[in-house]
C-alpha cells in the first residue's frame, strides 16, 4: 500500500512537473514565435495563444502580459484601423497580468496601449490618452528604475514631439543611452520580457 | 500485483495522452457575418485557436472527456459549451451576440448639438467659442455660428426656429438661469453672464429635447460646469475695457477645490477711441464678482456650487424717432445675484442621482426721459400722450428659488430609467412710474411651479435606440397644467452615419410682462416634429436636419387703450425649415472650419400681430462660415467669421380708435453681412515649462464697415421710420489674458496641433 501511495505520489509529482515544463516549454515556444511574428493574424493568434496559457495557468502574469504584448504589436501595424478597439483588447489583457501582478513591464505596455490611442488624435487626446501614457511610465520608473524598455519608451515619446513642444532628437538621445546601457547590463529571468533592444540601438543611431 | 497495476495505470495515462481530439468549425455573428479573430479555447488548457478572416478555425487537442469550450470576441457575449473529447472529431458552428456599448451604440442627435470638450459627438469646446471671431467669448454669439440660430442684433437672446428669444432657455448643471444674459437695452444686444470656460459641456438642443426639460417652447441650452481644475492657478485680464483678477485653488489631495475673481468693466476709454452713434452720458460700467467651490465625493460623485454678483449701470441718448429735436435718454442700474448648488452621485445597484438647488434675485431700475437738445426733460401736453409714454421710471424684480432630484437608473449596458420633479419658487415684482402724472403703478405676483417627469432611454441594438419621455407641469400663477410627451428614436443607417427621429410637446408659461397685466391665460405651446441624418467621423461631421412645429395658443395681445392691453392665447402660427451643417478639421492641415445654413419659413398671429405674419426676428435664409487657422511656428491663429442673413421683415401696427391693431406698413430689411476677424497670439504656446502663460487677443467685429439694419422704429403717425442700427459699425477688442501656475499652452497644443 505505501508503495502504491509512493507511486500515486510520484505520478502526482511527475505531472506536476510535466505541467511546469508544459508551461516553460509552451511559453518559450510562443515568445519565440512572437519574436518573429510579422503579420496581425499571427500576433492575434499568438494573443490568444497567450491568453489561453494564462487562464488554464491563473496565477501567471506573464502569459497576459504576452498576450497584451502580441496586442500591441497588432496596434504598431498601419493596418490596423480602429486602435481604440485593440486598445480595449490590450487593456483588458493587462488588467488581468496586473490582478496577479503589477510591475514595470506592464506598465511599458499600457503605455503603449496609451499612446497608440493618442496618436488616432493628438490635438483632442493629449490631455487624456497622452496623460495616461506619460503616467503609465512615471508609475513603471517608480517600481523600477532601471527598466530599459521604460527608457526606450519615454524616448520615443519624446522623439515624436515637435522641438517647439519640448521634444526632438536632442532631448530624446540621452534617454536611448540609458536604454541601451540598461539593455546591455539586464540579466532578464527566465521567460521574462528582453524586447527593445534592438528598437533603442536603432532610434540611438537615428539621434546620431 | 502491485506493479502491474503502476504499468496499467501509465499505460493508460500515455494511451490518453496519445488520442487527440480534432476541433474545427465556424464562428458567425448572429447575422450570419463571419467573425475574424474571435478566441475559442478548452476551460483550463492551452489548447484552442482563433478565427480566421472567414470564421473558421481548427485546432487539435490532447485533452479527454468531458469538458467546456468557451468562445469570446471583443464587442461580444463570450458563450461557453459542453464539448466530449474522445478522438473522434468534432465540428462546431457557433454564434455570438454583440454586445451593446457605449462606444458603437448610436445616440440620438435629432436636434441637438452637444458641444462638450470631451463628450462624443462634440461639435463645439469652451476654446471654439472663444475663438470663433465675432462670439468675444460670448456663448450665446458662438452658438449663432450653428444652423437654426437667427443672427439678431437688436436684442439678446437665442431666436431659435421662427421662435422669439424668450422661447429659449439656458440651464447650468440642471436648474434654469433666470436671467442669463445683462438686462436689456433698447435695441443693443447684451452679452451673456456666464464665460465659456465655466463649462466642460454643453447641449445646444434646437428643438425636440429631452423630459427633463420644459418651459421654452423652442429651445433649450444645458451648460454644464466644470469638475476640478487641473492645478491652483492665479489668473488676469487686462485690457482697455476690463481688468480682472481672479484663482483657483485646487486642494493638494487633488479632491476639492476653491476659487474666487472679479473683473470690472468700463467703457470710457473705448468710446473715447471708438465714436459711438449714440450719446452715453453714463458709461457701462459692470462689477462682476464671483466664487465657487466644488468636492470630490468619495463614491466619484462632484458637489458644486457657484455664485455670481453683478453690478451696472449706463446711461445713453438715442435720437427720438417722433420728434428730430428730441433725444430720449435712457438709464439702468442693474443687480444681479445668482446661486447654483448641485450635487451629483452614484449610488449602488447603477443608480445615480443629481440635486440641483438655485437662487437668484435681478433688480432693475429703469429710467426714460424724452430730452431737448441741451438734455434737459420735457413734458408734453395730453394731447401728445404718446410722448409722455416715453417717460417713464421703472422699478422690478425677479427672484427665482429653486430645487430639483433626478434619480438615474441603468438598465443593462445602456439602457436607463430616470424620473425626477423640480419645484421653482418665483416672485416678480414691478413698480411702473408714470413721470406726467407721478403715478406708481404696482405689479407682482408669486407663482408655485412644480414638474414631475420621467423619461427611458431603450436600446434594443447597438443600431437603433429610443428614447421616451413624459412631463408633467404646474403653475399656480395662472392655475394651469399640462402633460408634454417627447420622443425621439435613433437608427444606424450605416458606419458613422445615422438618422433620428424626434417628437415632443413643448410648453411655456407667458411672460412676466403679460403675467402682470393678466393671469387669466394658459399655457403657450408648440409641437415639434424632426428629421436628423447625420454622418461623423472624427475629424468630419455632416448633418441634414428638417424640421416642422406648430404653435397654438400663443400669446395676442388685446389692446384696451394706448396705454394698457390684456392678453389671451388666440396665437397661433408654424415654422417649418431645412438646415445644413458641415465641419472639416481635416482637409487642411491646421486649419478648421465649418458651414451652417439654415432655411426658415415661419409664420406666426402673435402679440399686435394683425394676422399670421413672418415674425420681424425671422430670416428665410441664414448661412455662416467660420474658419480657424493656427500657425504653430508663430505661435498665434487668426479665425474668420463670414455671416449672411436675408431680410426680416418688419411692421407698423397702428392702433385705431376701436381699439384695434392695423398693419400701416410693412417691408423687409436690406440682408445682414458680416466679415469678422480675431487673432490670438500665444508666446508661451511653445514652451511647457513656462510658468506665466500668456494669450494676446485682438478682435474686430464686421471689418468691412457693412451698415446694418435691424429694423425701424416707427413714429406715432406711422410717417417717419428710424432705422435700428448697431451703435457702431464695427466693435474692436484688445486684450491680454495671463494665467500663472498652470500650464494652459496643453489647452493649445490639444486644439492646434
Amino acid at each position: 500500500m505505501q508503495k502504491l501511495m509512493l507511486a500515486f505520489a510520484l505520478l502526482i509529482g511527475l505531472s506536476c512537473q510535466a505541467q511546469s515544463d508544459k508551461y516553460v516549454a509552451t511559453m518559450q515556444k510562443n515568445i519565440t514565435l512572437l519574436d518573429s511574428a510579422k503579420s496581425i493574424d499571427q500576433l492575434q493568434s499568438l494573443a490568444a495563444t497567450f491568453e489561453r496559457i494564462g487562464d488554464a495557468e491563473k496565477t501567471q502574469w506573464l502569459p497576459y502580459y504576452y498576450a497584451a504584448l502580441a496586442q500591441t504589436w497588432i496596434g504598431w501595424n498601419p493596418d490596423t484601423k480602429d486602435k481604440d478597439a485593440n486598445s480595449t483588447k490590450i487593456n483588458a489583457y493587462l488588467a488581468k497580468a496586473e490582478a496577479i501582478e503589477k510591475n514595470a513591464e506592464t506598465y511599458a505596455v499600457a503605455n503603449m496601449s496609451a499612446t497608440q490611442q493618442m496618436l488616432v488624435d493628438p490635438q483632442n487626446r493629449w490631455m487624456t490618452n497622452g496623460k495616461d501614457a506619460s503616467e503609465a511610465l512615471q508609475k513603471g520608473l517608480a517600481i523600477d528604475p532601471n527598466n530599459p524598455r521604460l527608457y526606450y519608451l519615454q524616448g520615443m515619446s519624446l522623439f515624436g514631439t515637435p522641438p517647439q513642444f519640448g521634444g526632438g532628437k536632442d532631448k530624446a538621445k540621452p534617454l536611448f543611452e540609458k536604454s541601451v546601457a540598461l539593455f546591455k547590463a539586464a540579466q532578464p529571468k527566465p521567460l521574462y520580457p528582453t524586447w527593445g533592444q534592438k528598437q533603442a540601438e536603432d532610434m540611438l543611431a537615428k539621434c546620431q | 500485483m502491485r506493479p502491474l497495476i503502476i504499468i496499467t495505470a501509465l499505460i493508460l495515462l500515455s494511451a490518453s495522452l496519445s488520442a487527440q481530439t480534432r476541433v474545427s468549425g465556424t464562428v458567425k455573428d448572429n447575422k450570419g457575418h463571419p467573425l475574424h479573430g474571435a478566441s475559442i479555447a478548452i476551460k483550463n488548457s492551452y489548447d484552442g485557436a482563433t478565427t480566421d478572416s472567414s470564421g473558421a478555425f481548427h485546432f487539435v487537442t490532447a485533452e479527454k472527456g468531458a469538458d467546456t469550450i468557451t468562445i469570446t470576441n471583443i464587442g461580444y457575449n463570450p458563450i461557453e459549451q459542453p464539448i466530449t473529447l474522445n478522438g473522434t472529431p468534432v465540428v462546431l458552428h457557433l454564434a455570438l451576440k454583440e454586445q451593446l456599448s457605449e462606444l458603437k451604440a448610436v445616440t440620438i442627435t435629432a436636434g441637438a448639438f452637444s458641444a462638450g470638450d470631451s463628450k462624443r459627438g462634440a461639435v463645439l469646446s469652451s476654446i471654439d467659442v472663444a475663438t470663433t471671431a465675432g462670439s468675444n467669448a460670448d456663448i450665446t454669439a458662438a452658438l449663432k455660428t450653428l444652423p437654426g440660430a437667427q443672427q439678431v442684433g437688436e436684442q439678446e437672446g437665442l431666436f431659435i426656429r421662427g421662435g422669439a428669444g424668450y422661447e429659449a432657455k439656458q440651464y447650468i448643471d440642471g436648474t434654469l438661469v433666470n436671467n442669463p444674459y445683462y438686462s436689456s437695452v433698447p435695441d443693443i444686444a447684451q452679452r451673456g453672464r456666464f464665460s465659456p470656460f465655466l463649462f466642460k459641456g454643453t447641449v445646444f438642443s434646437t428643438g425636440g429635447y429631452s423630459a427633463l426639460y420644459g418651459q421654452a417652447l423652442s429651445s433649450v441650452v444645458l451648460l454644464e460646469s466644470i469638475d476640478l481644475p487641473e492645478k491652483s492657478e492665479v489668473d488676469a485680464t487686462i485690457s482697455p475695457i476690463v481688468v480682472g483678477l481672479g484663482t483657483q485653488q485646487l486642494a493638494k489631495n487633488k479632491q476639492s477645490s476653491y476659487g474666487f475673481s472679479y473683473n470690472y468693466v468700463n467703457a470710457l476709454a473705448y468710446f473715447k477711441a471708438v465714436p459711438q452713434d449714440v450719446n452715453y452720458f453714463e458709461m457701462p460700467q459692470y462689477h462682476n464678482a464671483d466664487a465657487n467651490f466644488r468636492i470630490r465625493t468619495k463614491s466619484g460623485g462632484m458637489i458644486k456650487y457657484y455664485t455670481t454678483f453683478s453690478y451696472n449701470n449706463l446711461g445713453l441718448r438715442r435720437q427720438d424717432w417722433d420728434s428730430l429735436n428730441m433725444n430720449d435718454a435712457f438709464a439702468l442700474t442693474n443687480h444681479n445675484w445668482y446661486n447654483n448648488l448641485s450635487w451629483r452621485d452614484y449610488l449602488s445597484n447603477g443608480w445615480k442621482f443629481d440635486l440641483g438647488a438655485g437662487y437668484s434675485t435681478n433688480l432693475d431700475n429703469i429710467g426714460q426721459n424724452v430730452q431737448n437738445l441741451k438734455n434737459q426733460n420735457q413734458t408734453f401736453p395730453d394731447s401728445a400722450f404718446w410722448m409722455n409714454y416715453k417717460n417713464f421710471g421703472v422699478d422690478q424684480r425677479q427672484d427665482l428659488t429653486q430645487v430639483r432630484a433626478v434619480f438615474d437608473k441603468k438598465l443593462g449596458t445602456l439602457s436607463a430609467i430616470r424620473f425626477g420633479t423640480e419645484y421653482w419658487y418665483a416672485y416678480n415684482y414691478q413698480k411702473y412710474r408714470t413721470i406726467e402724472y407721478n403715478i406708481d403703478t404696482l405689479y407682482k405676483f408669486h407663482d408655485n411651479f412644480n414638474s414631475l417627469f420621467a423619461e427611458s432611454d431603450i436600446y434594443l441594438t447597438n443600431e437603433l435606440a429610443a428614447k421616451v419621455g413624459v412631463r408633467y407641469e404646474h403653475s399656480t400663477v395662472i392655475n394651469k397644467s399640462d402633460i408634454a410627451p417627447r420622443l425621439s428614436l435613433a437608427y444606424r443607417s450605416g458606419p458613422e452615419a445615422q438618422v433620428s427621429l424626434a417628437y415632443g410637446i413643448f410648453y411655456q408659461k407667458p411672460e412676466n410682462s403679460q403675467l402682470f397685466f393678466t393671469q387669466n391665460v394658459g399655457f403657450t405651446k408648440a409641437t415639434h416634429y424632426i428629421i436628423n441624418y447625420q454622418k461623423m467621423t472624427k475629424d468630419r461631421t455632416f448633418r441634414v436636419e428638417a424640421y416642422y412645429k406648430k404653435y397654438e395658443d400663443l400669446i395676442k395681445t388685446v389692446p384696451v387703450n394706448y396705454f394698457f392691453s390684456t392678453y389671451n392665447n388666440s396665437g397661433t402660427g408654424y415654422a417649418k425649415g431645412l438646415e445644413l451643417f458641415w465641419r472639416d478639421k481635416k482637409s487642411i492641415k491646421n486649419f478648421d472650419y465649418w458651414i451652417s445654413y439654415s432655411y426658415l419659413d415661419t409664420k406666426r398671429n402673435y402679440l399686435n400681430y394683425t394676422t399670421q405674419l413672418m415674425p420681424n426676428f425671422a430670416a428665410t435664409h441664414t448661412a455662416s462660415i467660420v474658419m480657424k487657422r493656427f500657425f504653430t511656428k508663430l505661435r498665434s491663429g487668426v479665425n474668420l467669421t463670414y455671416t449672411f442673413a436675408t431680410g426680416r421683415p418688419y411692421y407698423n401696427f397702428i392702433l385705431d380708435s376701436l381699439n384695434k391693431y392695423n398693419l400701416a406698413e410693412s417691408g423687409k430689411t436690406k440682408d445682414f453681412n458680416s466679415l469678422n476677424f480675431s487673432a490670438e497670439y500665444v508666446p508661451s504656446f511653445a514652451n511647457p515649462k513656462a510658468r506665466t502663460f500668456v494669450v494676446l487677443f485682438a478682435s474686430v467685429s464686421n471689418i468691412l464697415g457693412y451698415n446694418a439694419v435691424y429694423g425701424y422704429n416707427f413714429s406715432y403717425s406711422g410717417l417717419y421710420k428710424q432705422a435700428i442700427t448697431p451703435p457702431a459699425k464695427r466693435f474692436y477688442f484688445i486684450g491680454c489674458f495671463l494665467s500663472w501656475g498652470v500650464d494652459r499652452s496643453q489647452d493649445a497644443i490639444n486644439n492646434n496641433l
